[in-house]
C-alpha cells in the first residue's frame, strides 16, 4: 500500500469508529484528539481494526505513533508497504 | 373515585406516582402508538433470522435510534443501552420535568433485565472464529458492554445522571422488579426521581431462541402475527421480543409541588419465589404473591378492574397462571383479564413494564384491550372475564394489577390506581 492508500484505509477505519464526525476536513498535521471526539478506547479500535484487516501488529509501547494522521501514515508505511490493496 | 386503600392513607412523601412513560415496543415506539396497536389488534411479531438458529419469529422494535444517541455511542454500547436510552429520554421528555434544572445527583436509574451479556459474548466468539479463536482479536469493548449494569450505565452516561444506577436481574419478572426498586428507593429518599422499568435486547442472542427451541417452547406459526397465542389450545411457545419501557417515578409530594401530570399511583407490589423448579411455575406461590400484593395495598380482589396476565404462550405456564388467578379472584364478576404478549411476544426484561404501560390509558378511556389470537380457548385457561380478541369497554377502571413471572420461580405483582 502506498502512503495515500494507507491514509484512505485509516479514514475508512475512522468512519466506522467515529461515524458522527466529518472526516473530510482532517488536518494531517494536527492530532486526532484535537479534531475528533476520540478517547483511548477509540485508539484501541484503530489498533484492532489494523490487526483484523491486515494482520498489522502494533505494540502498546508504540501506540503514541497514532496521534495524528501524518504520524500514523509515517509509522505504518514500512509495516504496510508490502500489503496489496484488495 | 372513592379511593380507600392503604397507600392512599400514607403521607404524600411515601406515595409514589408515575409522571412519565417512555417506551419502544414491537408495535409502537410511544405510549400512544402502542395503545392504538393494542386496541386495533395490531401485532408486532414478524419473520426474523438469527445466526445458527436460522428462520424464526421475533418482536422487533423500530424507532429513531439517533434521536437521543450518537452513532459512535451506539457502536460502542449495546442494544439494551440503546433501547434504554430511548425509553429514558422519552419518559423524561414526557414527564414535563425541567430537565436541565433537575439535580442529576438525585436521579436514580433502576432497570430490570432478564439477562445481559449474552448478545455481546456471542458476537465476540463469532468474530474471533475468523481468526482461529485467537483471543487477541477479542474486543476491548467487551467488558463495558457486558457488565451487568450496562443498560442503566449507558443511560446515566447519555443523560449525565450521577445518582445511583444499576440493573435488577429478575428473569421475566424484571420489568416489575425495576418499578418496585424505584418505588422503594423513592420511599427511602435514596433519590428524588426514579427512572425505572425494564429493557430487553434478547432477540439478538441466538442462545435464547436455541434454548427455548430445545425446551420445546419456541413459538412457530406460518403467519407471524398469530404465533404468540396465550390461552389458545394450539399455542406452541414463546415469541422472543426486544423492547424497553421506563417510567419517571416521583413521590406524590414532589409531583404535586411541580403540578405534574400524574398518570397513576403505584399502590402495592409483591415479589416472592416458588423454590420448586428451575422452569416450571408454581401456581400456589403465584397466588400467594397476588394475595400479598392485595393485602399490602389493603385491597380485596374485587377492587381490581383489570389483570394484565403474564401468560407467555407455553402449554404449562398459561394454565398454571390461570389456576393462581382463579384461586385469588374467584367470584370477582366485574374483573377483566387481558394479555399483551399476544401482540408483541415476550419482551423479557421489558415485558412487565411494557404490559403495565399498555393498560394505563384504560384509566382514561375505560377500555380493556384484548388478548388476541384466541381461536379455540383452552378450557384450562377459560377465565371468566378474559377479554378475547376484541377490546371491551368497562364501567370503571380504578385499579390495574400487573403479573410478571420468571424462571427460577420468581413471581412479581404490581398494582396501580387511577389518580
Amino acid at each position: 500500500m502506498t502512503p495515500a492508500e494507507i491514509r484512505d484505509e485509516i479514514l475508512d477505519i475512522l468512519s466506522e469508529i467515529a461515524p458522527d464526525e466529518d472526516l473530510s476536513t482532517i488536518d494531517d498535521t494536527k492530532s486526532f484528539r484535537e479534531q475528533l471526539e476520540m478517547d483511548s478506547m477509540d485508539f484501541l479500535d484503530i489498533v484492532m481494526e489494523l490487526r483484523k484487516r491486515h494482520r498489522v501488529q502494533i505494540p502498546d509501547t508504540e501506540y503514541g505513533n497514532l496521534a495524528s494522521m501524518g504520524s500514523t501514515v509515517t509509522y505504518l508505511e514500512p509495516k504496510m508497504r508490502d500489503i496489496v490493496n484488495a | 373515585m372513592n379511593a380507600v386503600d392503604r397507600t392512599s392513607q400514607l403521607p404524600d412523601d411515601q406515595r409514589v406516582v408515575i409522571t412519565g412513560i417512555g417506551l419502544t415496543s414491537p408495535n409502537g415506539h410511544s405510549l400512544e402508538m402502542f395503545r392504538e396497536s393494542l386496541l386495533e389488534g395490531k401485532s408486532g411479531v414478524r419473520k426474523y433470522n438469527i445466526r445458527y438458529v436460522g428462520d424464526t419469529l421475533a418482536g422487533v422494535c423500530e424507532f429513531e435510534t439517533t434521536k437521543y444517541q450518537s452513532k459512535r455511542d451506539m457502536r460502542r454500547g449495546t442494544r439494551a443501552g440503546t433501547v434504554g436510552i430511548w425509553a429514558a429520554s422519552e419518559a423524561i421528555h414526557r414527564s414535563g420535568l425541567d430537565w436541565p434544572n433537575v439535580d442529576n445527583s438525585r436521579v436514580g436509574i433502576y432497570i430490570g433485565v432478564t439477562e445481559h451479556g449474552n448478545v455481546e459474548t456471542e458476537n465476540e466468539i463469532y468474530s474471533i472464529k475468523a481468526y482461529d479463536y485467537d483471543t487477541t482479536y477479542w474486543s476491548h469493548h467487551h467488558n463495558p458492554r457486558t457488565v451487568a449494569n450496562n443498560p442503566a450505565g449507558e443511560i446515566a452516561l447519555n443523560m449525565g445522571i450521577t445518582g445511583p444506577h444499576y440493573t435488577i436481574g429478575a428473569a421475566c419478572a424484571a420489568g416489575n422488579a425495576g418499578i418496585i426498586q424505584g418505588v422503594q428507593m423513592l420511599r427511602l429518599k435514596e433519590c428524588d426521581l426514579a427512572i425505572a422499568g425494564g429493557v430487553s435486547e434478547s432477540i439478538h442472542t441466538f442462545g435464547i431462541f436455541a434454548s427455548f427451541k430445545s425446551q420445546g417452547a419456541l413459538a412457530w406459526h406460518e403467519d407471524p402475527t398469530k404465533a404468540s397465542r396465550p390461552f389458545d389450545l394450539s399455542r406452541n411457545g414463546i415469541v422472543v421480543a426486544e423492547g424497553a419501557c421506563l417510567y419517571t417515578l416521583e413521590r406524590l409530594s414532589d409531583a404535586k409541588a411541580r403540578s405534574a401530570n400524574i398518570i397513576a399511583e403505584i399502590v402495592s407490589y409483591a415479589i416472592n419465589t416458588d423454590a420448586t423448579d428451575f422452569v416450571l411455575p408454581n401456581p400456589e406461590r403465584q397466588a400467594q404473591c397476588l394475595q400479598m400484593a392485595l393485602d399490602r395495598g389493603g385491597l380485596t380482589p374485587d377492587r381490581i378492574d383489570i389483570v394484565s396476565t403474564h401468560a407467555t404462550g407455553t402449554i404449562s405456564g398459561d394454565s398454571q397462571e390461570c389456576i393462581a388467578l382463579r384461586n385469588v379472584f374467584q367470584g370477582c364478576e366485574n374483573l377483566r383479564f387481558n394479555n399483551t404478549k399476544s401482540f408483541i411476544g415476550h419482551a423479557m426484561g421489558a415485558a412487565g413494564a411494557l404490559e403495565l404501560a399498555g393498560n394505563l390509558p384504560a384509566f382514561q378511556d375505560r377500555v380493556c384491550h384484548a388478548t388476541i389470537n384466541v381461536d379455540n380457548l383452552d378450557p384450562e385457561c377459560a377465565l371468566p372475564g378474559l377479554v378475547i380478541n376484541q377490546p371491551q369497554e368497562l364501567p370503571r377502571v380504578d385499579y390495574i394489577l400487573n403479573n410478571s413471572f420468571g424462571m427460577l420461580g420468581i413471581n412479581s405483582v404490581v398494582i396501580v390506581r387511577r389518580f
